[in-house]
């Protein structure tokens, strides 16, 4: 009896460690879900059907985008607290929002320490643009009509974004009394532009090169020239210490295991430096950006402080 | 542009892609019958598959399956009073009651051919007016959106014509249900009681099922001991010849509901689901007979159907010329174009002609393969639904009610707003609530709102903020034909006789 009892326990230890082992070292064996916290046909969809290919080559499993959107992306986000952490569903997440809804909602049904990002991989910072057949031909001429017409109206994705937040922060450093209208998403805000609705656009860099005969990008809120748009300088350069934009990422599931989270965020490195999903990202205006795990980590950081400060001097924390 | 016309058939009339089209039509037809599935969802689910196919045939694809996705949710209007798609929601008022008459097969055959020659109205103008039409896109401003939303509320005085107060209750109810989850501006938290699954507010499609569907399904259970089958089913010989005759005599009806999807189709924002209702309520206004609309008329189901196949060429005018989505679907085929390194545009016409140019003349291909297509699996679903026992179909009806609302937005949250939904509507009907001007008011909230709030904020450079509203004479337009609708159904009973001898000499149909 007791041969047996030892046996059987050998046998199970055994056929447990190679089952583990096995999970371990065979991660992924079925589809990987990649969800999408906003409208098919987004930004937020567009990157990730760039990267889907190539994620499944390096991945050797499907990929599948679902979309569960809503306010704002928030209701997705909270979904990814409760989803299973087994690696298999990765959430598609976007600064500044998961640091700047808590702050402004009672309950946003996440925080933003919870949500576990992985890596992230471009960054689209904040343009003013105006319409291609506008008088306004630089920043310096936007600042002299805005100061000759307080409350001109400036369009863009959303509120509070890194567009609204963005046109506040420019108002707040130029001293302009700007109206920021906010629209249902980057490509809603181009047509009320286009037909002299709006003034001017605090818009992503995507749209200029999305619309390059009809947008002119007066500067770029990002440290360095933007590769699609190489004519158009920065703030700074321009002598506005302005920098503001939105990141995006992918995050798992709280309690995912330690070497699945390793995995992923290789593979979405490697998917980060294929020349083709560069070429098709900077095309498109985004700017390629590497941060693994731990940088994303500290970028959350230091963004919530930048964030946090921002939204307390304009007078936006509600918590 | 004739030569890229002539070159595009030659990539179109091939077994491989006519055989796509057909594929993509089944698919769509399928997708739109079912309640949840919407032509954006679909659309969007397809586009991993055209990525092992060139742009063009990608696009082909695409274009099939949105064009029969609209077409297809006339069936489940027809058969079961659930709309399959938003853009059905009209042909319910009229598709049921044929139904229910035994008409079932004659209404989906009015839907086919009405469906069919919005869809080729719709592409005609995509490929001769696109640039003078896109820009009617532009001109639209915050301040012309919540006029038309305002004039769509004003739909409800005529589709509710028997009692307008009720009408009104509900555009209200509707309104207030759309005002739920993070503000369109501005993004206060409303009405979410605490529930952070509430933020992203009470989906369109989720409140539909549960407004229609529901209530439908539980009055076929509450009568199941006198009626074991939902309707009879009539056969009569050369029905299809019959109703397309039936259907092309209408010319008047069918043109003007066509011209209004597409104008529709053009705005953004605004879709099939706008289009379809204006496009009945305009059908109502103008016709001879006012009170037979909702019992059953061909009419209605004409005007429904025709316009919300337009849209699909409408919506694609702003789209290929200025890159700007005119519907939902669009904004997914916007994707693909950019997906593909193709940018749409003045230069997509002239760069890639060859593309552009292939797949409108795919969609008019694709419009008319819909025709046989269509009829087939309308008359097989026709025969399914007419001959099962309501104790199979009402736990079907069911078991589809819950996987459509989840699908929508892949949350079970919605499974649970959609039966609470479902329970209210079944009230409200025996309040003799209809759901039509309910889930109008939650088509026309947000854009009414948005609108609203956008206007004030732009109008804050003028001396008085509410000017905005007035100023623009498009506006006007919109607030004049606001007024006429909403007076009309008053002004019809006051002057009916007076009308009637003028309306004589009118001959509409």
């Amino acid at each position: 009896m007791k041969k047996y009892n030892v046996m059987i326990f050998l046998m199970v230890v055994l056929v447990g460690m190679t089952f583990t082992s096995a999970a371990l070292a065979e991660f992924p064996d079925k589809p990987l879900t990649y969800v999408i916290c906003f409208n098919a046909g987004g930004e937020s969809d567009i990157t990730a059907r760039i990267q889907q290919q190539p994620l499944e080559k390096v991945l050797g499993v499907p990929v599948v985008i679902v979309y569960k959107k809503g306010g704002g992306g928030a209701v997705g986000w909270s979904e990814l607290l409760r989803a299973k952490p087994d690696g298999y569903t990765v959430y598609g997440t976007n600064l500044p929002h998961t640091i700047v809804q808590p702050m402004t909602r009672g309950n946003a049904g996440y925080e933003t320490e919870k949500i576990d990002n992985i890596y992230m991989f471009e960054f689209t910072p904040d343009i003013l643009a105006v319409s291609m057949d506008s008088e306004i031909k630089t920043v310096d001429d936007f600042v002299k009509y805005a100061k000759a017409n307080p409350g001109v109206s400036v369009g863009g994705s959303g509120e509070p974004s890194a567009n609204s937040l963005g046109c506040q922060a420019f108002g707040k450093l130029t001293d302009l009394n700007l109206t920021y209208i906010s629209f249902t998403g980057s490509g809603a805000a181009v047509p009320a532009l286009l037909g002299g609705h709006v003034k001017a656009l605090m818009t992503y860099t995507s749209m200029a090169s999305q619309y390059p005969d009809k947008i002119r990008a007066l500067a770029v809120a990002a440290d360095k020239r933007a590769k699609a748009l190489p004519d158009v300088p920065t703030f700074k350069e321009l002598g506005y210490e302005f920098v503001e934009g939105a990141y995006r990422g992918v995050a798992v599931p709280p309690g995912t295991p330690k070497e699945i989270k390793m995995k992923l965020e290789q593979a979405f490195e490697k998917v980060n430096y294929d020349p083709v999903v560069i070429k098709k990202m900077e095309d498109l205006g985004f700017i390629m950006e590497y941060y693994g795990e731990d940088s994303s980590k500290s970028l959350v950081t230091k963004l919530t402080d930048y964030y946090g400060k921002l939204m307390k001097d304009l007078g936006l924390l509600k918590k | 542009m004739l030569e890229a016309i002539a070159a595009s058939f030659g990539h179109i009339f091939t077994v491989k892609v006519i055989l796509m089209i057909i594929a993509g039509l089944f698919g769509g037809l399928m997708a739109g019958a079912l309640p949840g599935l919407t032509a954006t969802m679909a659309v969007a689910l397809l586009v991993p598959f055209t990525f092992t196919m060139n742009p063009t045939e990608g696009l082909i694809v695409l274009g099939a399956i949105y064009m029969a996705c609209i077409y297809g949710g006339s069936f489940s209007a027809i058969l079961v009073n659930t709309p399959g798609t938003p853009s059905s929601i009209g042909t319910t008022f009229d598709g049921y009651p044929m139904a229910k008459r035994g008409e079932g097969e004659r209404a989906i055959l009015i839907a086919t051919f009405s469906s069919a020659y919005g869809g080729i109205i719709g592409v005609i103008f995509l490929l001769f007016l696109a640039p003078p039409l896109a820009s009617v896109a532009l001109k639209f401003g915050p301040p012309e959106y919540f006029w038309m939303a305002v004039f769509g509320i004003t739909i409800i005085s005529s589709l509710a014509s028997k009692n307008v107060l009720k009408g009104f209750i509900g555009g209200a109810i509707g309104l207030l249900i759309s005002t739920i989850g993070i503000a369109p501006i501005g993004g206060d938290v409303r009405f979410t009681a605490g529930f952070p699954q509430f933020q992203g507010g009470i989906e369109l499609i989720v409140a539909l099922i549960g407004f229609f569907c529901i209530p439908e399904a539980l009055t076929m259970i509450s009568n199941r001991t006198q009626k074991f089958h939902l309707t009879e089913a009539e056969h009569t010989g050369g029905i299809v010849l019959k109703t397309f005759l039936e259907v092309m005599k209408r010319q008047g009806n069918l043109l003007r509901s066509s011209i209004l999807g597409t104008i529709v189709g053009i705005l953004p924002g605004a879709g099939g689901s706008v289009a379809n209702l204006v496009a009945y309520n305009e059908a109502l206004r103008v016709s001879k007979t006012p009170e037979k609309f909702g019992t059953g008329t061909p009419d209605g189901i004409i005007a429904t159907e025709s316009s919300n196949n337009a849209v699909v060429g409408g919506g694609m005018i702003p789209l290929v010329t200025l890159g700007i989505p005119g519907a939902p679907p669009d904004a997914i085929l916007y994707g693909v174009l950019l997906l593909h390194g193709l940018r749409p545009g003045p230069e997509l016409f002239t760069t890639h002609s060859e593309v552009v140019y292939t797949f409108i003349m795919s969609l008019f291909v694709a419009t008319i393969l819909m025709i046989p297509v269509g009829i087939f699996s309308g008359r097989l679903l026709h025969r399914t639904v007419v001959r099962l026992p309501i104790r199979f179909l009402a736990p079907i009806i069911f078991f589809l009610t819950i996987i459509g609302s989840y699908s929508i937005r892949n949350n079970v949250m919605d499974v649970y707003i959609m039966l609470t939904l479902g329970v209210i509507g079944y009230i409200l009907k025996r309040l003799d609530f209809h759901p039509g001007p309910i889930t109008l008011g939650l088509i026309l909230g947000p854009i009414g709102e948005m609108g609203f709030v956008q206007a004030l904020l732009m109008g804050q450079v003028l001396p008085n903020k509410w000017m905005i509203f007035f100023i623009h004479p498009l506006s006007w337009v919109l607030i004049i034909m606001s007024l006429l609708s909403l007076g009309w159904p008053l002004l019809m009973k006051r002057f009916s006789k007076r009308w009637k001898i003028k309306e004589m000499t009118i001959d509409e149909s």
